[in-house]
């Protein structure tokens, strides 16, 4: 068993980051890791930020990670990963979904969503995936399958056995959905060799 | 078998093992789970309530029957629940009956971040506090053996992190639990003052006896290491500690009302410096200091918030790491979903100037910009009442007034409202926004929807015959979607001298299984009205100097096509 890790998924009220946190505890309690997870939700399913921590280890006590102390952030839309990254790591991987949502007070004009994000993040952060996650999930047959290309991502940076994940998805994905999200899995996971 | 549970699930589990026969609740966040997740237990009766004082009463009842029964609701929800159980307590149970309260601090989706283990000790009630989903399920079955042993409701008190953080829980079989016959006892089940009075010293004996199962009762448990460093705390404080301080003594105290006095002074005599770490009130620490015992607490801790492994280690070991500093980041708001019932409602109110007194629910978001139609928010049914004591008190907001309710919020406890209004001759308008389910809660049946929560069909309340029933003599049923309809009446109503109910009547754009197609933009001249309605799926493009309509968001409800006056939002798919 690889060293305690913790990952925060981050992105907007409806983006899928749920599945994707079920997948990852699912793979990792088939490692026999300890997990816990913790999420809040309530009012921001109504298109607000959502994140959901997942820490894994041998004995896991606090469901909450601590700031800077994240060692990966999946990040689905790019406004979500510059609101988050000071909780990575200095050695931490960020990844993170082109995709780009505008919230409300961008909309009626009473802010201002931020130029150059990506430059910004890569200034800061050493290890900075970026992927045009809906252009792959597309690919794969849907665009909703955006959470899964980021989860195989996410998988190249884990040390789990390949065939783990394929058992995860198989357990999280309803049969019809799951050949669009297995072909969405393997586009991120050889997307993230590739860069 | 070891599954990943959150805690409000690990709790319906630990219903279903301990043999809990009945369970009712109001939904409320954090707590909404624990019902919707015992409903898949059919054998186990679980049902939605209109408030939380009738679930509560039902478990009561339940209880004093024969069966072992639970009852949950958010923080606030015991404030309804209060009067039922305050006197539970008096009568005691003859199955075991658990209290579940869900607080909330951080408030993540609360109007207040009260610390509800204060009712344990004002009602003189034994309360239990997991840290985590297996203790949480295992309390449960603590909870119902200490109810029959002492013959009392058990407060189970959680708090959002541990009802919607997941973490392993051990699945067992369930047990059967026979039902306890019925036999009449009025003397402990008939409140009246002389009954009372006899019970209220079984209350104190019983409380004296519940002192001394503190001191031995596993879950109140010393974990003696370094003794330079003591710490009691309880629920996911405990969790912190161990996270940030692994090697501190640490008194973790999962029974906590009534507090066990000797294990804590033994404690606190075997360790260098005692700190008592908890989330919100000083609870645990002023009965320490009632004690004579000298301890750190909230002059190191905040009284609100969250805490954290960081901030335990910041405030006891002095470490302050070194953080880096966040990007500035827009702030990303809940919002009102594309095609939203809701959404046109406060355009109007906003458009006609009227003082909104409001309610809570997912329009309470009429509140944020653009829409800023809506002028009080205090607690479930205050929009009904408190707008008949706004117009009757000052002269200046007659006819000005209107109250603006779910259809949920308005059965809890909205009605009772109306009827004030009605017998003592006020004028109010009252908006009853009927989207014909619980919706920010995440879609819960509730006595209007015509279903249960173990998904069987149930008469359905008609709002109008109600309204009717109460006395209201202007009704009106409007479509939310046909604007001038919708403003024409609500000026009609506020200017009538006699009270008025406005049944706005749409479904959750959630809960909608067809949608229009996306509206489309044809010569937009740039006058940007209808991003007033603060729609996620209207953007300005500033190069394009035009709106834009996000496609995959649009659910064509046509609310901006209404709003626009140059006919450059039109309808899609039309030609």
């Amino acid at each position: 068993m690889g060293k305690d890790k913790n990952i925060l998924l981050v992105g907007v009220g409806g983006q899928g980051t749920i599945l994707a946190s079920k997948l990852l505890s699912t793979a990792a309690l088939s490692q026999g890791y300890d997990v816990k997870m913790s999420e809040i939700h309530g009012m921001a399913q109504r298109g607000g930020s959502v994140v959901t921590q997942v820490r894994l280890g041998t004995r896991i006590n606090s469901p909450v990670i601590d700031q800077g102390e994240a060692n990966m952030i999946v990040a689905f839309e790019q406004l979500e990963a510059y609101r988050w990254a000071h909780h990575l790591r200095k050695d931490g991987v960020l990844i993170v979904n082109s995709q780009k949502i505008i919230p409300l007070p961008v909309l009626i004009g009473a802010a201002v969503y931020p130029d150059n994000i990506i430059p910004r993040l890569r200034e800061r952060i050493g290890r900075v995936v970026e992927a045009d996650g809906l252009r792959l999930a597309a690919e794969a047959g849907h665009v909703r399958a955006t959470n899964v290309v980021l989860m195989g991502i996410c998988a190249r940076f884990m040390d789990f056995p390949a065939e783990i994940w394929q058992d995860a998805l198989k357990a999280r994905i309803p049969e019809k959905l799951l050949q669009i999200n297995r072909k969405a899995f393997v586009l991120g996971y050889d997307y993230a060799a590739a860069v | 078998m070891q599954t990943l549970m959150t805690g409000n699930e690990a709790i319906a589990r630990g219903a279903y093992e301990y043999g809990v026969r009945l369970a009712a609740a109001y939904p409320g966040t954090p707590s909404t789970e624990i019902l919707e997740n015992l409903a898949k237990y059919p054998d186990v009766y679980s049902q939605w309530s209109p408030n939380e004082k009738v679930a509560l009463e039902v478990g009561l009842g339940a209880a004093i029957a024969g069966a072992r029964a639970l009852v949950s609701m958010k923080m606030v929800g015991l404030n309804v629940a209060a009067d039922p159980f305050f006197t539970a307590a008096y009568t005691g149970v003859r199955s075991g009956l658990v209290v579940v309260s869900a607080d909330d601090p951080g408030m993540h989706s609360s109007q207040n971040e009260q610390d509800n283990r204060h009712y344990a000790s004002f009602a003189k009630i034994p309360m239990l506090e997991p840290s985590d989903s297996q203790e949480a399920k295992d309390m449960v079955g603590l909870a119902l053996t200490i109810s029959e042993r002492f013959d009392t409701p058990v407060l189970l008190r959680i708090t959002t992190r541990i009802a919607h953080s997941q973490s392993l829980v051990e699945l067992n079989d369930p047990q059967e639990r026979p039902l306890r016959p019925y036999a009449k006892d009025a003397r402990k089940y008939v409140m009246l003052p002389a009954h009372g009075k006899a019970r209220r010293l079984v209350v104190e004996e019983r409380l004296q006896r519940l002192v001394e199962y503190a001191e031995t009762v596993p879950v109140n448990r010393l974990e003696l290491r370094d003794r330079k460093i003591g710490v009691i705390t309880s629920g996911v404080s405990y969790l912190y500690i161990r996270e940030a301080l692994p090697d501190v003594s640490v008194l973790k105290l999962g029974f906590t009302h009534p507090l066990p006095p000797q294990l804590i002074k033994n404690f606190a005599s075997q360790v260098e410096k005692l700190y008592v770490v908890e989330e919100l009130d000083p609870y645990l620490e002023k009965e320490v200091r009632a004690w004579g015992i000298e301890v750190n607490g909230k002059e190191l801790f905040p009284p609100y918030g969250e805490f954290s492994a960081q901030l335990v280690k910041e405030k006891i070991r002095g470490e302050s790491s070194v953080q880096a500093a966040p990007f500035e980041a827009p702030v990303r708001p809940p919002v009102m979903c594309p095609g939203c019932p809701h959404r046109g409602i406060f355009y109007t109110l906003k458009q006609l100037k009227l003082v909104v007194s409001g309610d809570i629910g997912c329009y309470t978001l009429g509140t944020m910009a653009p829409l800023e139609a809506m002028d009080t928010c205090i607690c479930m049914g205050a929009s009904v009442s408190g707008a008949l004591g706004m117009e009757k008190a000052q002269p200046d907001l007659a006819g000005k007034v209107v109250s603006v309710i779910g259809d949920s919020t308005f059965l809890h406890s909205g009605i009772t409202g109306l009827m004030d209004v009605v017998y003592n001759g006020g004028n109010s308008t009252v908006l009853i926004l009927d989207n014909s389910i619980t919706a920010m809660t995440g879609h819960q049946d509730n006595p209007a929807t015509g279903k249960t929560l173990m998904g069987q069909p149930a008469s359905k309340i008609d709002f109008v015959a109600l309204a009717r029933a109460l006395g209201i003599r202007r009704i009106s049923v409007l479509d939310p979607f046909d604007l001038d309809r919708a403003k024409e009446v609500i000026k009609a109503e506020v200017a009538a001298k006699e009270p008025s109910v406005i049944i706005s009547r749409r479904p959750c754009a959630l809960i909608v299984k067809t949608i229009d197609p996306p509206v489309e933009v044809h010569d937009c001249t740039g006058c940007k009205m209808c991003l007033k309605l603060g729609c996620p799926a209207l953007a300005w493009d500033e190069e394009k100097k035009s709106v834009q309509v996000d496609t995959a968001l649009c659910t064509g409800c046509g609310l901006c096509v209404n709003v626009c006056k140059f006919d450059a939002l039109r309808k899609g798919g039309a030609h």
